[in-house]
């Protein structure tokens, strides 16, 4: 542990990334959905709150935000949003599924400065991805793929959520990724949003965590990770980045409704530390809110403090013990040493995602379609 | 290094932290930390002094940890966070 990530868990006064999730609605109904997307919250912010939280990250100098949603580019005011962040010095990456990149679309995307975009895609052949991101959503990503090259962009980026069914596909996404000139980032699969019913069956066997920390080892800096595995440190050598997990500490979230959460991972009450239209903003709930100071304070290793792995795993994620009804002071449920499994078997009540904006499941059972 | 003319690469933005400072490259897009308060001023005023050497006089930098400054500063023209001029 460096001198650098103990202070980071102490908190800064400003986060170094943020996501910001503009909109909880959404065209797809992805499996995974760390935030249940699918239909607008009426609560949303306005295009004027959303301008306003750009000018306190500015002043907070707060480099960069990670805009996602629910699709993003839904928002009519998407663009105002965007160029309002990149002209105030406020770089933008944003993520998408692709639907609503087009030819000229992409000439807009392309023509601008500090602006980077993440295209999700789950699945290395369409069969994989649209299992979980829904059918016909691998020729999306991979049409507005082709138009954001055609267009001249550069360097975006492929976004990766590591499942067990994807994992033996790393070699064919990094081979999309420099077919098309882009970076690859894998990240790792949490039992948050949707995904809390669905995890137990998608993420990866501790056999593949082996492989894929393997795989993470010879490529380096190459791949982005987000910092998402430092659970697998405790197989031997440490993979690139923060080895920490920096939920309220280094980053947060801001939901659409201007809620905001320790990270991207955890949309439930427990980790609610206000709302950017309380009377300090933004700021205020980063610098005094009761949520992140406890985060900041001291963390038992609990159940893990005998184990000789704790310094190199840190004891996981946050999230992905939360959703599994694990205890947070005790190993990760997809712990490489196998503590996790035994955790499992006798987990507490899992507990729901606060906000449920999924569409209803129902909208195609009342209606005959003629195909 | 020590008698290269050097200075911050202008589109580096640097945030004052605990540690030393975060720096951000917004043509790469990449983070970097500055993990020591004392690099911070030396970084930010290598545009206002002759060379390496001379900035490190300026901010009384004792003679025997000029090579871990070199070093350092090496290391941040390597993430292009300081460039020659």
């Amino acid at each position: 542990m460096t001198a650098l990530t103990e202070r980071m868990k102490d908190g800064l006064d400003a986060p170094i990334c943020i996501t910001w999730e503009l909109t909880y609605s959404c065209n797809l109904s992805c499996v995974h959905c760390l935030s249940s997307s699918g239909r607008r919250d009426p609560k949303e912010l306005t295009t004027e709150e959303a301008f306003h939280v750009v000018d306190e990250l500015r002043e907070m100098q707060v480099f960069y935000v990670n805009i996602g949603g629910g699709e993003p580019m839904i928002r009519r005011d998407f663009f105002d949003i965007v160029e309002y962040a990149t002209t105030s010095g406020v770089g933008v990456k944003f993520s998408t599924n692709g639907t609503y990149i087009d030819a000229s679309t992409a000439q807009r995307l392309a023509s601008m400065d500090y602006l980077d975009i993440q295209i999700s895609l789950d699945g290395a052949d369409a069969a994989t991805n649209d299992a979980i991101r829904g059918e016909g959503s691998y020729e999306t990503a991979m049409a507005a793929m082709r138009h954001l090259r055609n267009a001249g962009f550069g360097e975006f980026k492929i976004s990766v959520v590591v499942t067990r069914h994807n994992i033996s596909q790393l070699d064919e996404f990094k081979a999309i990724a420099d077919e098309f000139g882009a970076q690859l980032r894998i990240t790792r699969l949490r039992p948050s949003g949707r995904a809390v019913d669905t995890w137990h069956e998608l993420h990866p066997t501790l056999d593949q965590q082996r492989d894929l920390h393997q795989w993470l080892l010879a490529h380096g800096e190459n791949v982005l990770t987000g910092d998402s595995f430092f659970h697998l440190n405790a197989l031997g050598d440490s993979l690139p980045g923060l080895n920490l997990c920096g939920a309220g500490r280094v980053v947060c979230l801001i939901d659409p409704i201007g809620d905001v959460y320790a990270c991207p991972f955890v949309i439930h009450d427990e980790f609610l530390a206000g709302n950017v239209r309380d009377s300090g903003g933004f700021a205020d709930v980063w610098r005094t809110s009761d949520c992140f100071s406890e985060l900041r304070g001291p963390q038992s290793a609990g159940a893990c403090a005998s184990c000789g792995s704790w310094d190199a795993c840190q004891g996981g994620c946050m999230a992905a013990k939360f959703f599994t009804g694990l205890p947070l002071d005790g190993p990760d449920p997809e712990c490489v040493g196998g503590d996790g499994e035994h955790a499992l078997a006798s987990a507490g009540t899992i507990p729901r995602p606060s906000g449920d904006h999924s569409k209803p499941v129902a909208v195609t059972l009342g209606r005959r379609t003629n195909k | 290094m020590l008698d290269t003319p050097l200075k911050l690469h202008p589109s580096v933005a640097l945030r004052p932290e605990p540690f030393g400072a975060l720096a951000y490259h917004y043509d790469n897009r990449r983070l970097i930390f500055l993990k020591h308060p004392s690099i911070v001023g030396v970084v930010k005023d290598l545009g206002d002094h002759p060379d390496l050497q001379s900035t490190l006089s300026a901010h009384g930098i004792a003679e025997h940890q000029w090579d871990a400054y070199d070093k350092a500063i090496c290391s941040l023209i390597e993430s292009d966070v300081v460039i020659q001029r």
